[in-house]
C-alpha cells in the first residue's frame, strides 16, 4: 500500500478526521505498518510502552491478567486505537493485546503521538471522548459486578 | 636508578663513550692539517720562490706543487667528513640505546609500583614522561662526553694553530672568552629554572587533558565545557608566560654571544693588518688565522649550546626519575620470569593466614589481626557489612595490597615473598570490575596463559637471523630479550595440548560464566575470511540452504525477502539492488554513489539517468513537504528523512530553481544532488510508490549492466550476492539469511533470529559460531562490552588456567541477581575439589559454600556452616534479614 492510500485510510479514522493532510502524511511516513499473525501479541501487560497502534484491518482482543489466567475484556476492530493509555500516563502496559485474526496496524511512536495531540486539539478531544466512553463502560461493568457481589 | 644523568651515562656507556672519544682524538690531527694547509698553499706554492721544491720524496715545480697540495687538501676534506659521519653515527646509536634502556627501566618500574601509588599519579603525568620528556635525553647522551672533548679539541686545535702563527692574534681571539664564560652561565641558570617549571606545568596540562577525556560525559551532562576551556586557557597562559620568559633570556644570551663573536674580527683586521703592513706577519698567516677564526666560531657555539642542553638534560633526568621511585616499590626479584618448566604445585597445601593486618594511608586498621586456614579444596564465603574489611582481606591474599603485619602461607611458602609467576600459577583473582585489554575476546582469555615464551617462533633462515639480531640489540640496551613473536601460551596450564583444544576449553569456560550466548551473538555479527576458513564458509552455506528450506511455504516465509539475481528486492535500498552486493571500502558508498563515474555510466547505458533524477525530485518534494514544518533538531530527521535538516533549505531552493526548466538544463551539481536521493529508497519501508514494477525491471537491467562491465580496478570494491558462494564482506548472519528481513512484519527480526539459532543448532554449528565470536574485538578497555559481560569474561579467564585457589572479590556484583546465582553455581561446580574464597556482597549467596567466614570491623567474628549460622540469633540471621 502506498503512502497516499495510507493517508486516505487515516483520514477515514475519526481520531484523525480533523488533522491536516500534510501532517497525516508525516504520520503515515514515520509510522510503521505492522502485520500480526493470529495469536501474536502487539504488546504484553507490564511491558514498557513506546507506541500506540491503530488497527487498519482485522480484529484484536484485549486481555488482562487475573489470578485465574488471562481474561478477555474487549475485542477491538478497524479504526480502533489501542495502547494509548500506557503512553499517555507513562505506565507499563495495562493489558495484553493479541491479534485475533490477521491484523494490520499502524504503529505510532510515542513522540509523534504527543506532537499530534499538542498540535491538533480536535484529536485530543477525540481521544478524551474515547477514554470517557471506555471509562463509562468500565464504570457500568464495575456497577454490575458490585451488584452481583452484594446479591451473593 | 642512578641519581644523575652523568652517573647513568658512565655506568651503562663508558666503553662506547671511550671508543667514540678515541676515534675523535684520532680525527683531530687531520683537522689541524686542514687548517695548516691553506697557509702552505698561499705562502709556499702561490707566493713561493726557489722551485723546484722538495715535497717529501719528490721534487716538484710550482704548478705541480700547487696541484699536489690542493689534492692533499681535498683528500683531507674527505677524510674529515668521513670521520664526522662515523662519529655522528656512533653517537646517534649510543644515544638511542641509552634512551631505550632508560624508557625500558621506567616502564619496568611502573610494573613494580605499589598499587596504592596509582591513586596518586595519573596516566596523564606518567605517559609523557616516558614518551616525550626523555626523548631529548637520547641526543644529549650521545654527546655527553664526546661533544665537549671533540668541540673543545677543535677549539684548542684552532687556538693552538693561531698561537703558533702569532701569539698576539691568538690572545685577541680568546680575549673575550672569560667574559662569556662568566656572564652566560649566570643567565643560563635562570633559564634552567624556568625550564624546570615548564616541565611541571606541561605535566599538569597532560594530566588535565587525560582527566577531561575520562570525565567527558560529566562535562557534557553538566554543561561545564566553558569552565573546562577557561581552566585550560589559564594553564596555557602559564606555559605562555614561562616560554616567553625563556625566549627572552635565551635570545639575550644568543645576542650577547654573537656581539662578542663579531668584536674579535675587529681586532684581527686592526692589529693583524697593522702587523702585516709593518712586516711582522706574513699575509698568508693572516689569511690562515682569519680562516682558523671562522672555524673557531662553530665549536665555540656548539660548546655553548651543549652547555645549555646539558643543564636541560640534568634537570629533565632528575625530574623524571624522582617520579619513578615511589615508596614501597616491589623488589625486581618478585617479577623474575617464570622458569621454562614450572614446578608442579602440591595439591595438599593449605592456605594459612596468621594475624594479618592491612592499614589504610592514614594508618587506620582495615583488616585487624585476621587468622584462618583453608584447604585448597574448600569453598569459603566471606561475608560482612560494608567496612568489615572483607575486600581488603581478599586483596591482601591476592597480593594487591601489602599487609602491614602478619603472614600468608601457601603450604610451606611465604606467599608474599614468592615471585609473582609462582602465586599466579596457583591463585587467580577477580575483582569487582575487571579490566579488559584492547583486543579480541580470545586474546583477553589467553592473556592469563602468557607468563613466558613457551615455543620459539617458527621462522625460516633469513628471518630467524634477523630476529636474532633484533633480540641481541635489545640485550645491548638492557631490554628484555624474550621474543614477543614466540608462542607464549602455556597450554599445559589450561590442561590442553594444543590450540584447537584450547579453543574448545575457552568456549566451555564462556559457558560456565554464562557468556556463551553473548559471544554467539558476536559471532553472528562477525565476519570471516572464506579463503582462510573454507570449511566454515561451506557450513554457513549449508545453514543458508537449511534456513531457506525451513522458511519455504511456512508461516514465516513472509518475514524474509531472499536475494534473487532475477528479482528486485523491495526490502533493500535501490543502491543495494543495483550493486546487488556488499560494498567494500568507500568506492560504492551510498552517500557518494551518485558521483561515482562507473555507476553513472551504467545508468546512462540503461537509460535510467533521467528517470532517477525525476524520482529524486519527487523524493525531495515529499521530504520538503513532510519535514519543512519540523524544528531542525527533531529526531525524525535522523531517523526518517533522506535529507538532513541543514540541507533541507538547500533542497527547497533547488526545487524552486529547477521547477520550470527542462531536466537537461539543470546544473550538474543539482543533478548530482537529486540523483543521490533515490539510491536510499526502500520501497517496502518508504511506500512512496515511486518504484513500480516497470521501474523495478529497469533497475534489474542496471544491476545486470553493473555486474557485466565492472572494471578490474573496482572489482574488489563490491562483494556480489551469490546464492552459492560465501560473501566475505557480510556478517555470518547476513550470509545465513541471504536476504532482507521484511518491513511491516511484527517482531520479524526476533523471530528470524530464533529460527537461525534453531537451524544452527540442528547443524551443530553453534560452537563454530562462538569460535568466530571469540575473535570479536572488545574495544578500548573492553568498551564494546557491557560491564556485566566484562566481568563474566574476567571470570572465564581466571578459570581458564585452572587455579588451585580462586579469589573472587564481589566479582558478580555487577550482574543481575538471577545471573549471579547461576554464574556462581557454575563456577563452584567447575572448581569442585579446588579452593574458592569468595567475598560476597550478599549473605544469601553464602548458602552454596562449605564454610562461611563473617567479618566485622576488620576482624573475624564468627565462622562455620551456613546452616549453623542462619538461625534466629545467629550472626547470619540479621544480615539475611537485612537483604
Amino acid at each position: 500500500m502506498s503512502l497516499q492510500e495510507e493517508v486516505e485510510l487515516l483520514r477515514n479514522i475519526p481520531l484523525f478526521a480533523k488533522v491536516e493532510p500534510a501532517k497525516l502524511k508525516l504520520l503515515a511516513f514515520t509510522s510503521q505498518r505492522l502485520t500480526f499473525e493470529p495469536g501474536q501479541a502487539l504488546f504484553k501487560q507490564g511491558d514498557m510502552a513506546d507506541a500506540a497502534y491503530i488497527i487498519i484491518g482485522g480484529e484484536a482482543e484485549v486481555l488482562v491478567n487475573t489470578p485465574k489466567g488471562e481474561m478477555a475484556v474487549a475485542v477491538v476492530g478497524r479504526n480502533a486505537i489501542v495502547g494509548e493509555i500506557a503512553i499517555l500516563c507513562d505506565v507499563p502496559r495495562t493489558a495484553t493485546v493479541r491479534a485475533k485474526s490477521k491484523l494490520e496496524t499502524l504503529m505510532i511512536a510515542k513522540d509523534l503521538f504527543y506532537r499530534l495531540i499538542n498540535e491538533f486539539p480536535s484529536m485530543a478531544v477525540e481521544i478524551m471522548r474515547e477514554l470517557a466512553r471506555r471509562l463509562e463502560k468500565t464504570t457500568a461493568q464495575l456497577r454490575e459486578a458490585m451488584t452481583q457481589i452484594a446479591n451473593r | 636508578m642512578e641519581p644523575t644523568i652523568h652517573r647513568f651515562i658512565l655506568r651503562y656507556s663508558l666503553k662506547e663513550q671511550i671508543v667514540i672519544m678515541l676515534v675523535t682524538a684520532v680525527s683531530l690531527p687531520f683537522y689541524y692539517f686542514i687548517l695548516d694547509l691553506p697557509k702552505t698553499i698561499v705562502n709556499r706554492a702561490i707566493q713561493g720562490k726557489n722551485f723546484p721544491q722538495d715535497f717529501y720524496f719528490w721534487s716538484l715545480d710550482q704548478i705541480p706543487y700547487l696541484i699536489t697540495l690542493c689534492f692533499v687538501f681535498l683528500a683531507l676534506v674527505f677524510i674529515n667528513a668521513r670521520f664526522k659521519f662515523y662519529i655522528n653515527i656512533m653517537k646517534g646509536r649510543l644515544g638511542e640505546r641509552m634512551l631505550r634502556r632508560l624508557r625500558y627501566e621506567l616502564y619496568s618500574r611502573i610494573l613494580r609500583f605499589p598499587l596504592p601509588h596509582f591513586r596518586k599519579v595519573s596516566q596523564g603525568e606518567i605517559i609523557p614522561m616516558i614518551t616525550s620528556e626523555v626523548e631529548a635525553l637520547g641526543g644529549f647522551i650521545g654527546d655527553a662526553l664526546v661533544l665537549p672533548l671533540h668541540q673543545g679539541g677543535l677549539l684548542l686545535t684552532a687556538l693552538f694553530f693561531m698561537f703558533v702563527q702569532d701569539p698576539l692574534l691568538g690572545t685577541f681571539a680568546i680575549a673575550l672568552y672569560p667574559l662569556q664564560a662568566y656572564v652566560i652561565p649566570k643567565m643560563q641558570r635562570k633559564v634552567n629554572l624556568l625550564g624546570k617549571e615548564r616541565v611541571k606545568v606541561i605535566r599538569k596540562v597532560a594530566d588535565r587533558i587525560s582527566d577531561t577525556v575520562s570525565g567527558i560525559a560529566e562535562v557534557h551532562v553538566h554543561g561545564t565545557s566553558t569552565y573546562e576551556r577557561a581552566d585550560f586557557a589559564e594553564r596555557m597562559g602559564a606555559i605562555y608566560r614561562i616560554r616567553f620568559d625563556i625566549f627572552q633570556r635565551k635570545f639575550l644570551v644568543k645576542q650577547l654571544n654573537s656581539n662578542i663573536a663579531q668584536l674579535t674580527p675587529f681586532f684581527f683586521y686592526l692589529f693583524g693588518g697593522y702587523l702585516v703592513i709593518a712586516g711582522d706577519l706574513s699575509i698568508g698567516a693572516l689569511v690562515a688565522v682569519l680562516a682558523a677564526y671562522k672555524d673557531l666560531a662553530p665549536p665555540w657555539k656548539e660548546l655553548l649550546t651543549f652547555y645549555q642542553s646539558q643543564a636541560d638534560a640534568v634537570i629533565k633526568y632528575e625530574q623524571v626519575i624522582e617520579q619513578f621511585q615511589p615508596e614501597g616499590m616491589a623488589p625486581a626479584e618478585l617479577q623474575e620470569p617464570a622458569p621454562e618448566t614450572m614446578p608442579a604445585p602440591s595439591a595438599d597445601d593449605r592456605l594459612g593466614i596468621a594475624n594479618l593486618a592491612v592499614s589504610d594511608d592514614g594508618g587506620g586498621k582495615l583488616v585487624d589481626g585476621v587468622s584462618f586456614d583453608m584447604g585448597l579444596n574448600e569453598h569459603i564465603a566471606i561475608v560482612g557489612p560494608a567496612g568489615s574489611g572483607k575486600e581488603h582481606l581478599a586483596n591482601a591474599i591476592a597480593r594487591l595490597v601489602a599487609p602491614s603485619g602478619g603472614r600468608i602461607q601457601l603450604g610451606t611458602d611465604d606467599l608474599l615473598t614468592q615471585p609473582e609467576w609462582r602465586s599466579a600459577q596457583r591463585i587467580a583473582y577477580v575483582g569487582q570490575s575487571s579490566y579488559l585489554f584492547t583486543g579480541t575476546v580470545r586474546e583477553n582469555l589467553i592473556y592469563v596463559l602468557k607468563q613466558r615464551p613457551r615455543k620459539a617462533a617458527n621462522l625460516d633462515g633469513a628471518t630467524a637471523a634477523q630476529r636474532k639480531q633484533w633480540l641481541v640489540e635489545a640485550t645491548r640496551a638492557g631490554n628484555s630479550d624474550f621474543d614477543i613473536t614466540a608462542d607464549w601460551i602455556d597450554y599445559s596450564a589450561a590442561g590442553v595440548a594444543d590450540a584447537a583444544e584450547l579453543a574448545t576449553r575457552c568456549i566451555r569456560m564462556l559457558a560456565v560464566v554464562d557468556l556463551d550466548d553473548d559471544v554467539y551473538q558476536f559471532g553472528l555479527r562477525g565476519t570471516i575470511d572464506p579463503k582462510a576458513r573454507p570449511a566454515l564458509a561451506a557450513r554457513i552455506l549449508e545453514a543458508r540452504v537449511a534456513l531457506r528450506e525451513r522458511l519455504k511455504g511456512g508461516e514465516m516465509a513472509a518475514l524474509v525477502e531472499p536475494f534473487d539475481e532475477a528479482r528486485y528486492n523491495t526490502n533493500a535500498t535501490v543502491a543495494e539492488n543495483v550493486l546487488f552486493g556488499t560494498q567494500v571500502g568507500p568506492a560504492f558508498d551510498v552517500e557518494k554513489l551518485a558521483e561515482n563515474a562507473y555507476v553513472l555510466s551504467v545508468l546512462e547505458k540503461v537509460g535510467l539517468t533521467a528517470d532517477l533524477i525525476a524520482m529524486g525530485r519527487k523524493v525531495a518534494e515529499t521530504m520538503v513537504e513532510l519535514f519543512a514544518g519540523l524544528p531542525p533538531t527533531h529526531e525524525f530527521f535522523a531517523e526518517y528523512s533522506f535529507i538532513s535538516s541543514e540541507d533541507l533549505p538547500e533542497f527547497q531552493a533547488l526545487l524552486g530553481r529547477t521547477a520550470k526548466i527542462a531536466q537537461a538544463e539543470i546544473r550538474p551539481e543539482d543533478r548530482s544532488r537529486l540523483l543521490s536521493l533515490p539510491f536510499k529508497l526502500i520501497p517496502a519501508r518508504h511506500r512512496l510508490g515511486l518504484i513500480d514494477e516497470p521501474m523495478q525491471r529497469r533497475l534489474l537491467e542496471a544491476r545486470a549492466a553493473f555486474a557485466a562491465n565492472l572494471p578490474a580496478n573496482l572489482a574488489k570494491s563490491v562483494e556480489f550476492f551469490r546464492s552459492d558462494s560465501y560473501n566475505a564482506a557480510g556478517t555470518l548472519q547476513d550470509n545465513i539469511l541471504f536476504g532482507k528481513v521484511a518491513y511491516g512484519q511484527a517482531q520479524a527480526g526476533a523471530r528470524i533470529g530464533k529460527l537461525i539459532t534453531e537451524v544452527l543448532a540442528t547443524l551443530d554449528l553453534r560452537d563454530a559460531i562462538i569460535e568466530v565470536g571469540i575473535d570479536f574485538s572488545v574495544g578500548v578497555g573492553g568498551s564494546r562490552m557491557s560491564a556485566a559481560q566484562r566481568q563474566k569474561l574476567a571470570l572465564a579467564r581466571a578459570l581458564l588456567r585452572r587455579p588451585q585457589l580462586l579469589i573472587c572479590n564481589e566479582s558478580t556484583a555487577l550482574l543481575d541477581t538471577q545471573a549471579q546465582g547461576k554464574v556462581m553455581d557454575n563456577i563452584l561446580r567447575e572448581l569442585k575439589g579446588r579452593g574458592v574464597l569468595w567475598v560476597l556482597h550478599r549473605a544469601a549467596f553464602a548458602r552454596a559454600f562449605d564454610r562461611i567466614v563473617i567479618m566485622r570491623d576488620g576482624k573475624i567474628v564468627s565462622q562455620g556452616k551456613f546452616a549453623d549460622l542462619e538461625g534466629p540469633g545467629a550472626p547470619l540471621h540479621e544480615m539475611l534479614a537485612a537483604e
